[in-house]
């Protein structure tokens, strides 16, 4: 029996006598996951430092803060979480209880990715946990330090049964996922993505797939262009700018192209200053191959700035690559790595048409101050999310639901939405023995009596937007009777008051008599009083 | 409101046409599906399905349907299952347009963007979910309730403002030529087609790929469907059949528990997916249950069920077959056991002395044929039900309010139901799915519409408040760091270090 084989069944069986239900029991586990991360805040920094060359202050802000904040979020909320969710009743289950029961699926892979390796391997982790479930953690071999410190380290925190660490390249994932589990949840790229949903299939197990793609970055001429460029600039170049969520291009109008590259030219200076290469906070390429891969995107466009490299160190400095065409080779394929080309369009129904050609992105990025226009791109164009005037933000709201679409993965996570995706919600109905007279109707044989008592009980649908049409209709034609009934009485009036003049002799008495009849016709309609208008017409 | 579209002249007469002579309808091959496939795509990236009216539009086309032509699904499920009329009208058409109408009451509210929960760091910020339709979706039915299978998910596909292919199962062959015939006239013909497929050309034309797949049937064909939808990268709801555990305590009310279990069983003749596929009942009880079955029986279908205007037969000769052979090679019929070939009528039976090892108990039964195997506990009927793949259903029959919460707070099912069968899956408010091996996903009402959306998330931030973000901006600092961990234990409420941000 394999190793990975030994760390499933144990886990499973550790699952299955029952002990991850209470609830104490998840927020004990998740109290040590966050002790783990406090201890061992040195470690993991350590570790990340040498995968790949983050700063202690980078690694804690990127990895470790958000994950503390989903245990915190996790520990407090979990008892709301898992409470039955009561739905709506009808009338034939008045009676009964009706409700959505959350409960474990059982035994979760997770299989992180190297460019986080902590956040994207704890965040789901936490929602595991939380929902009740064992979990075989597989960290990304690339990430190879770090793997090695949470395959150290973690078991000391956590039930070591429960949440088993398992490390290895691809052989040995190949062999996890032979095993039969409840749920895979997989960051990374699509092509591994497919293998790792075919593998489920064969299972029938169910997957979240958290992939990448090229996310677009849209900048209106109409927005403040300076603090644009230092967002992007900043989203697009931390760790160097391997980050799934990366803006991957931008598009903007030709007239503020060289604006722009200004604005991203001084902000790399301000951020990493004249030689990132020497700069602690700039991160490097992971490996060789990645490098390769990087460099070899920039074959064909004009490097506007940067474009420095060091293969012995992975180095590749932060390069903005403009005037790019829809051939060009770093458009065809999602870049991760430290290059931002920009392409004109003429517009943002240009910009909307380009994002809905190609395959559906993690998330659009708008920089426009004008709501309307960024509620156009909503509407108009799909993708995992949507994030306006700001770089990667939206990851760290735990209330969003993150995940992409189509080809940028399927299911979402982050704190509730953790919770429910690795959670079945399973429907329970629970009813009496009682009030048998009322069923009845249903049992055979069947009689034409019986199916109109069955019509009459659960046809209880209503069609509303019919009941409102027709309501709408019998309004207008209740206003329509009203306003005919008041020109009835309009004209009674005006031949009363006309038979008034015709009897009547004194001037002066003319006069009032007039007046008097034009004041009342004049403010009849709105007088509230039905019943003067049905006497006078009676009249 | 507009009226749904009329066919186009050709499409018409064809189907006039057919109608009149009586000619099969022609067989839909997976090229001719891309073809529909591409103009159904067409239609969607028009936007011809964003908009609120069109769908509403749709569904009451739907509900207009089913009005309309109720004589004839009774007539078409008639001569595919003999379902009795009853059972058409009140399990496959209300069903279908209660969905329909609760779909056209709250789409409004469902198609409106949520927004999340404010706190401090989202409070100068829109913070957004938006359900947006996913593409071009492909409902595969099943012939257990050929109508409900294949119109309940497009009910929620349309709300969602999708395209959909809809494949009704090829058994049903009279059903699947109805719809077939039917939805042109009333649905946007660009949009929602009907195809006749073949089961064993359907991972072909899932492999067209298609924004979602939907999926109702067996577990085999079930998991060639999700493989695949996994080699084109599509998302799958599957629910699937299993062996849905039925446990009868000591104490209950053994007649009405009888007479419940029996009309879920034996209603279409047990082809259904939610039945109750075994009992399980306390050793104590099973002679009386037996028994009380036997009557409701013979109250339920008369003496001779073959007789009986409420009884249905097989689907077809394989199904009989394979139903009539697990029925001759297990246990001891203590009711029923009578076949006719010819009219693929197999009576309601009842087995016991039934063992685990006997071939009822290996395969999913969609018959009238129900297993009564006795427990000696609790315990051992739970130890029993978690020994099994997670089914559909769990059913629990008890007055002990402690057994029904112990029951349903150790196994694990798809849906639970206690004191009775089948009603859980009925239900417009209650997610229908299953779990593990019967399947993954749900459907009904408001989850149909979520199945068959994706849920974008949108943070609409300004560029004002650019003094705070500084922090984040290398290079980094300590002051800046410690700055934002203060911030971020400050409020643990809120979301961590966004806080700041």
């Amino acid at each position: 029996m394999s190793r990975e084989q030994l760390a499933v069944q144990r886990a499973r069986k550790s699952f299955q006598t029952g002990k991850t239900k209470p609830l104490e029991f998840r927020i004990h586990q998740l109290r040590c996951l966050l002790r783990f991360i406090t201890e061992r805040r040195s470690d993991i920094a350590a570790a990340v430092k040498k995968d790949l060359g983050k700063s202690e202050y980078g690694t804690e802000l990127f990895e470790t803060l958000g994950v503390e904040g989903e245990i915190n979020l996790a520990m407090e909320k979990v008892a709301e979480w898992a409470a039955p969710r009561p739905v709506e009743k009808n009338l034939l289950t008045i009676s009964d209880e009706v409700y959505v029961q959350p409960e474990p699926l059982g035994v979760v892979l997770i299989i992180g990715a190297w460019n986080y390796p902590w956040a994207v391997t704890l965040q789901p982790l936490v929602g595991a946990i939380a929902a009740g479930n064992a979990a075989v953690i597989k960290p990304s071999e690339v990430s190879s330090h770090s793997a090695k410190v949470m395959e150290e380290l973690l078991p000391q925190y956590l039930d070591k049964d429960l949440y088993p660490v398992v490390t290895g390249g691809v052989p040995e994932t190949q062999e996890l996922l032979r095993q039969r589990f409840d749920h895979i949840f997989y960051t990374g790229n699509s092509t591994v993505g497919k293998l790792v949903m075919e593998a489920a299939a064969r299972h029938l197990t169910r997957v979240t797939l958290e992939l990448g793609g090229k996310s677009p970055c849209y900048i209106d001429k109409n927005c403040d262009i300076s603090v644009a460029c230092r967002r992007i600039t900043w989203g697009k170049f931390v760790n160097c700018g391997q980050t799934c969520i990366a803006p991957d291009y931008i598009l903007c109008e030709p007239s503020i192209q060289s604006r722009v590259i200004e604005e991203i030219t001084s902000n790399i200076k301000e951020f990493y200053t004249d030689s990132p290469k020497t700069f602690e906070d700039y991160g490097r390429i992971i490996n060789q191959r990645h490098f390769k891969r990087v460099m070899s995107l920039m074959e064909g466009s004009t490097v506007a700035v940067g474009g420095d490299n060091d293969e012995s160190q992975c180095y590749i400095a932060p390069t903005v690559l403009k005037d790019v065409t829809v051939e060009s080779k770093v458009m065809k394929e999602e870049i991760f790595g430290p290059l931002l080309p920009i392409i004109s369009v003429s517009g943002v129904d240009e910009a909307i048409q380009f994002i809905n050609d190609r395959e559906k992105p993690l998330v659009v990025y708008v920089f426009s101050s004008d709501n309307k226009l960024i509620k156009r791109v909503i509407a108009e164009t799909s993708s995992g999310a949507l994030l306006a005037n700001d770089c990667l933000v939206h990851f760290t709201v735990s209330a969003l639901p993150f995940g992409g679409v189509g080809n940028s993965g399927m299911g979402s996570y982050h704190g509730r939405h953790s919770f429910d995706q690795l959670s079945h919600l399973r429907s329970c109905l629970i009813k009496q023995l009682k009030m048998e007279g009322v069923n009845s109707m249903r049992y055979p044989p069947h009689t034409s009596k019986k199916l109109g008592w069955a019509r009459f009980l659960l046809l209880r649908q209503v069609n509303v937007c019919k009941l409102r049409r027709m309501m709408l209709v019998a309004t207008l034609v209740s206003l329509a009777a009203f306003v005919v009934q008041t020109r009835v009485c309009v004209s009674c009036f005006s031949s009363l008051a006309k038979i008034d003049k015709c009897t009547s002799t004194q001037a002066t008495t003319r006069t009032h008599t007039h007046t008097h009849t034009h004041t009342r016709v004049s403010c009849h309609p709105a007088d509230p009083q039905p019943r003067t208008a049905a006497h006078a017409t009676q009249q | 409101m507009s009226n749904p579209p009329s066919p186009s002249p050709g499409r018409w007469f064809k189907t006039l046409r057919r109608t009149r002579l009586g000619e099969p309808c022609l067989k839909t091959y997976p090229l001719e599906c891309t073809d529909l496939l591409k103009r159904a795509r067409v239609a969607f990236q028009a936007g011809r399905t964003l908009a609120e009216s069109f769908r509403l539009a749709q569904l009451e086309a739907v509900v207009q349907m089913l009005e309309e032509h109720e004589c004839d699904f009774v007539d078409a499920l008639r001569r595919d299952l003999h379902k009795p009329r009853f059972e058409t009208v009140v399990s496959e058409l209300i069903l279908v347009k209660n969905e329909a109408m609760h779909a056209i009451n709250n789409l409004k509210k469902w198609m409106h963007p949520q927004h999340v929960e404010r706190n401090l760091s989202t409070s100068l910020d829109e913070c957004l979910v938006v359900s947006e339709p996913l593409g071009v979706v492909f409902i595969v039915g099943n012939w257990c309730s050929p109508v409900q299978m294949c119109l309940v998910p497009l009910v929620g596909a349309i709300a969602a403002g999708n395209c959909a292919i809809i494949c009704p199962s090829e058994s049903t062959a009279h059903t699947a030529e109805l719809l077939h015939r039917l939805i042109p006239f009333y649905l946007d013909n660009e949009c929602f087609q009907v195809i006749l497929a073949s089961t064993n050309d359907l991972p072909e034309i899932v492999e067209l790929k298609f924004d979602h797949v939907f999926f109702t049937g067996c577990k085999e064909e079930g998991s060639r469907i999700a493989v695949a939808a996994a080699r084109t990268f599509t998302p799958v709801t599957l629910v699937l059949a299993g062996k849905n555990p039925c446990y009868v305590d000591q104490h209950c009310e053994i007649a009405t528990t009888a007479q419940r279990i029996a009309w879920a069983r034996f209603h279409n003749a047990g082809q259904s997916l939610v039945a109750p596929d075994y009992i399980l009942c306390h050793a104590d009880v099973k002679a009386r249950l037996v028994q009380a079955l036997k009557c409701c029986l013979m109250q339920f279908y008369g003496p001779d069920p073959r007789e009986s205007r409420s009884y249905s037969r097989m689907v077809n000769l394989e199904l009989f077959n394979r139903t009539r052979d697990i029925l001759w090679r297990s246990g001891k019929v203590a009711v029923g056991g009578q076949v006719i070939e010819a009219e693929k009528y197999i009576a309601p039976t009842i087995l016991t002395e039934v063992t685990e090892s006997d071939p009822i108990m290996q395969k999913d039964i969609f018959g009238p044929v129900l297993p009564v195997l006795t427990v000696s506990s609790l315990d051992d009927a739970i130890a029993f039900i978690n020994k099994q793949e997670k089914p559909l259903c769990v059913y629990a029959y008890s007055c002990n309010t402690k057994v029904i919460s112990r029951l349903m707070r150790e196994t694990s099912s798809g849906s639970f139901c206690s004191n009775d069968c089948v009603l859980q899956s009925l239900m417009v408010a209650l997610p229908f799915g299953g779990v593990g091996a019967s399947g993954m996903g749900s459907y009904h009402g408001r989850n149909s519409f979520d199945t068959f959306s994706h849920r974008k998330s949108c943070l609409i931030r300004s560029t004002r408040f650019e003094c705070v973000t500084y922090l984040r901006y290398p290079p980094y600092e300590d002051r800046n760091l410690s700055l934002m961990t203060w911030a971020s234990t400050l409020s643990q409420k809120s979301q961590g270090w966004c806080q700041i941000l």
